[in-house]
């Protein structure tokens, strides 16, 4: 028959659910190009029978023509998944597979050695308890191996196993064995990797794998699988204070308003008392949901819904907690291991993401950055992809946050660039820079809106840009005698003045520009925090910078005017003369005329002086304004 | 002769609503493990997105996702709706499970239909499975997502069901023309996902992206939740066509010179469309007996689905096209 018939029902001999509780370990290969990780856990899955047999039919008939061994089974097909990956032989991706032996539950993350691709080794070993760091025995410890062993260490695995792969290629000499292995440990003992297993294989034939290699009498320690099956990992983050970053607030109806998340660490039991971070109220539990229904307690791990006794405020991003205050603070130091391929900008502003909260945040300061050959912290002004620094950072508000190494959930960070969404570095958080000293934010009693219902107006920045005499600076003092006029409360920032004043030392490099606008942007944000509308002539040529202003007030306040005049129009205009002069070549770097002027996309007005009056194009923006119930 | 036409089971009646689960069975510590994770999934999904939807296919792994979601915002509902992609040639059993499950708990569903693929007359049996699933399936979904602009779409699809699918991350990002790009998926460290989309992008979002096939029955074993009988050992009419077994589930089957539809006691282990899935012999008819007989089992579940069968790395192309 050629399809497939079902065995018919025997007792499986596992024994199943209730008595099933065996333990899952999580663990991620990792190492330099083509060591073998791939092939090493095709052969896990492969020794574990974990693979039925139409994909062992498969992996056969796919070893013939996809293979790199010559017709053999090309064990590395099985985790290889990607078309890309089987066409040139390699991992690009990180892939998640699952077995089990008698003993315990796996998932393996095999991760790929290629440096262009250390973002994903780093997405495979961030929730991993144990890594296998694979070298090749010809090559032994080469930067790849020392990169990534620094990642694992930054990531706080504690537990290695090197696996000295291709020993077949060596004709398993035990002394090249041994030097290796004596290479690797002093890396970790200076990286601070506490227990390492050395074990010698031979990946695709199985050596010391599964089973113990018969070629390699010399070596009397554990298998791989042995290993894997009884190391000891258990770190309890039970034992640690209470910390439940809340997720959503579950409000179906009137009468019940219960906090989601997931506990992060510590228990909890109903009629404990929590302090709601970071404004410090506090309160008592009343009720502990679980998926497994109303309990009296929970522990960290479980996706749970509190209700508390007391109508406090408390949203996403909020963190509830017992015990010790944990750290509130809007500045810390972190390492950042950067994965854009866009380098770091000290000064920009990113989106950071720590547990459910995201908030804007500055790296004001690369303290240093580690060069992965020797390990020395040496100084420098950016991060390139896949390098390593220990930065601090600045947050727009206070963040609830422990160090790392107390607490993976409540001490590591994302940064995603706020432009092109990408993440652009994984952070893990040293300590505050306030001390011990927590601040709680303060709820200011007057916010935004009483400012706002007071003044009658919505507030909101109007970002003029454009090219140097497109208009910008008249048609916004216009609307600023307008909005006056009809008894409205504005601010008028324009770029010219603020460089009298606040801007005074700051000239035209690039990044004098993006400390321009950066603090014209902030000031801008003060006034709408202050209820008012803010005007902010400024030639702002570049579109990032003007996202980050965006994104430094709140979504619908942000009103992009762009001043299109032509630069023919404005050329001849030229009321200051700065074009005769920078076609003389005595202005560098002047818009327009050797630095890009990078036009809106989609800016929310836009206005072509040379077209409309003045007074026109103030009251098309009174009208948008009117329209958008900004008046 | 065009076809049979076969008598429908009643689906079994539902049982226990979410969170009134069996309070005393101890459960696995794993399977607690992999429902928090998928629920914090699921909370994350409905906090960071504007408008979430839930992709309901009927099966199995639809109805743990559903379980889960039910339980994530108990008391209250998920706070987004369910889609069904309705070939029109889904088994007769599943369209009323469906339909009972919503009402049972309801929610809100959409069924959407490719109406221009149905008014060119597109089908299984004489388009090829390839171009039909582009069709009805790939196209419709994406038609769906547009008309509703969701920017988020939840799915059950789980990392050890394919090779391409055991490489893609639990917030997986599409762009504005619904396209995967394998080779360039953003980080995804911790349980910290970037959620951050430009205006036309959507993500595709997988709670269940680490259990297995094992861990969803040993779940459903657990929490008794309902499933469409058609999972079930009993006996249907089937006829063999290219070594699969495919049931004769309405008049509009075309069959081959020799068929005949013989009643055999059968069961499935995906569901999709009848044309499209092939069933196992076997006499499992309650819950225990499929973990059993799964436990002993050495082929996959992907065995039965015809629409992998057309090339190698299909999966991994029709993902990158906007499949699910
Ligand atoms: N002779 C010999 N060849 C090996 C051994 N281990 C792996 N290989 C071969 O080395 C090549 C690379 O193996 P992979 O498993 O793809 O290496 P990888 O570390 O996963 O590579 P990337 O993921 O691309 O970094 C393949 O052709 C393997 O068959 C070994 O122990 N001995
Ligand atoms: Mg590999």
């Amino acid at each position: 028959m050629s399809y497939h018939e079902a065995p018919t029902i025997a007792a499986p001999d596992a024994p199943r659910l209730d008595q099933d509780d065996r333990p899952t370990l999580r663990f991620v290969t990792c190492g330099s190009v083509d060591d073998g990780k791939s092939t090493l856990v095709g052969r896990l899955l492969y020794d574990s029978k974990t693979l039925l047999d139409d994909q062992l039919d498969a992996l056969a008939s796919e070893s013939k023509t996809a293979g790199t061994t010559g017709g053999d089974l090309d064990f590395a097909l099985l985790v290889d998944g990607l078309q890309a990956e089987r066409e040139q032989g390699i991992t690009i991706d990180v892939a998640y597979r699952f077995f089990a032996t008698k003993l315990r539950r796996f998932i393996v993350a095999d991760t790929p050695g290629h440096a262009q691709y250390t973002r994903n080794m780093a997405t495979g070993a961030s929730n991993a308890d144990l890594a296998v760091v694979l070298v090749d025995a010809r090559k032994g410890v080469i930067t790849q191996t020392r990169r990534h062993s620094h990642i694992l260490s930054l990531l706080g695995i504690r537990h290695v196993v090197l696996a000295v792969n291709k020993m077949d290629l060596i004709g398993f000499d035990g002394d090249r064995f041994a030097s290796i292995t004596a290479e690797y440990l002093t890396l970790a003992g200076q990286l601070g990797i506490s227990r390492v297993q050395c074990i010698p294989v031979v990946a695709p034939d199985g050596d010391n794998i599964v089973a113990a290699s018969t070629r390699m009498p010399w070596y009397a320690g554990p298998t791989v699988t042995a290993y894997l099956e009884s190391v000891d990992v258990a770190g309890d983050v039970s034992q640690r204070p209470f910390r439940l970053p809340v997720q959503w607030v579950n409000r179906p109806h009137a009468d019940f308003r219960g906090f989601c998340g997931r506990i992060a660490s510590g228990t909890i039991a109903t009629g404990e008392t929590v302090t709601v971070q970071p404004s410090g109220l506090r309160t008592r539990v009343v009720r502990i949901l679980t998926p497994a229904g109303e309990r009296d307690r929970a522990k960290a791990g479980e996706s749970v819904t509190l209700t508390l006794a007391d109508e406090i405020d408390v949203s996403r991003g909020d963190v509830l907690a017992a015990g010790p205050t944990p750290l509130v603070s809007d500045q810390f130091a972190a390492h950042l291991v950067w994965f854009d391929d866009e380098a770091m900008v000290a000064g920009r502003r990113y989106v950071l993401k720590c547990g459910t909260a995201s908030t804007g945040a500055v790296i004001t300061t690369l303290k240093h950055r580690i060069a992965i050959d020797t390990m020395a912290q040496e100084s420098a002004t950016t991060l390139e992809v896949n390098q390593i620094g220990y930065v601090h950072l600045n947050l727009d508000r206070p963040l609830v946050f422990e160090a790392y190494r107390d607490d993976r959930d409540m001490g590591s960070f994302i940064l995603v660039d706020p432009i092109s969404h990408r993440s652009a570095a994984a952070g893990m958080i040293g300590s505050s820079l306030r001390g011990s000293a927590n601040i709680h934010w303060q709820r200011l009693a007057v916010d935004k809106s009483v400012r706002a219902q007071l003044k009658q107006q919505r507030p909101c920045v109007l970002w003029f840009t454009g090219l140097s005499g497109a208009g910008k600076s008249t048609l916004a003092d216009h609307v600023d005698r307008r909005l006056a006029e009809l008894g409205r409360h504005a601010a008028l920032l324009d770029g010219d003045n603020l460089r009298h004043g606040i801007n005074r030392d700051l000239g035209f490099s690039s990044a004098e520009r993006t400390e321009n606008v950066r603090r014209v942007a902030e000031i801008a944000a003060l006034f709408v925090e202050a209820g008012m509308i803010a005007l902010v002539a400024l030639i702002s040529p570049f579109r990032s910078e003007r996202e980050l202003a965006r994104l430094r007030v709140e979504a619908g306040e942000f009103i992009e005017i762009h001043v299109a005049t032509p630069l023919a129009e404005c050329e001849r205009r030229d009321p200051k003369g700065l074009y005769r002069k920078a076609r003389a070549g005595e202005l560098p770097a002047f818009t327009g005329i050797d630095q890009p002027y990078e036009a809106p996309q989609a800016p929310e007005i836009t206005i072509d002086t040379s077209e409309l009056s003045s007074e026109a194009a103030c009251e098309h923006i009174i009208r948008y304004l009117r329209e958008h119930n900004y008046l | 002769m065009t076809g049979q036409i076969v008598s429908i089971m009643e689906p079994s009646p539902a049982r226990n609503a979410p969170n009134e689960a069996p309070a005393a069975r101890n459960a696995p510590s794993h399977l607690r493990r992999l429902e928090a994770e998928s629920i914090h999934i699921l909370r994350e999904t409905a906090a960071e997105f504007r408008k979430p939807v839930m992709l309901y296919s009927i099966g199995k792994d639809s109805s743990v996702l559903l379980h889960l979601a039910m339980k994530a915002f108990h008391p209250g509902k998920p706070p987004f709706p369910l889609l069904h992609v309705d070939t029109t040639w889904k088994f007769r059993e599943m369209i009323a499970f469906r339909d009972q499950r919503a009402r049972e708990l309801g929610l809100d569903l959409i069924v959407h239909t490719n109406r221009d693929g149905l008014s060119q007359g597109i089908d299984p049996f004489t388009h090829g499975s390839a171009r039909y699933t582009d069709v009805m399936k790939t196209q419709a979904l994406r038609q769906a997502l547009d008309l509703h602009s969701f920017d988020a779409a939840i799915g059950g699809a789980r990392r050890d069901e394919e090779k391409s699918r055991a490489k893609e991350r639990v917030f997986s990002h599409r762009s504005a023309a619904h396209r995967w790009d394998p080779k360039n998926q953003r980080p995804e460290l911790w349980s910290l996902y970037n959620t951050m989309l430009a205006p036309g992008e959507s993500m595709r979002v997988f709670p269940l992206s680490n259990w297995t096939e094992l861990d969803i029955w040993d779940y459903i074993l657990l929490e008794d939740i309902p499933i469409v009988p058609l999972y079930l050992a009993a006996c249907r009419p089937v006829v063999e066509r290219d070594g699969a077994l495919i049931m004769v589930d309405d008049e509009r089957m075309p069959l081959r010179a020799g068929e005949e539809p013989r009643w055999r006691s059968v069961r499935f282990r995906t569901l999709g469309c009848y044309p499209l899935s092939g069933a196992t012999i076997s006499t499992a008819a309650t819950l225990p007996e499929i973990v059993s007989e799964m436990m002993a089992s050495r082929t996959s579940e992907r065995q039965g689905r015809m629409i992998d069968r057309d090339s190698p790395a299909s999966m991994e192309r029709k993902k990158a096209e906007g499949y699910f």
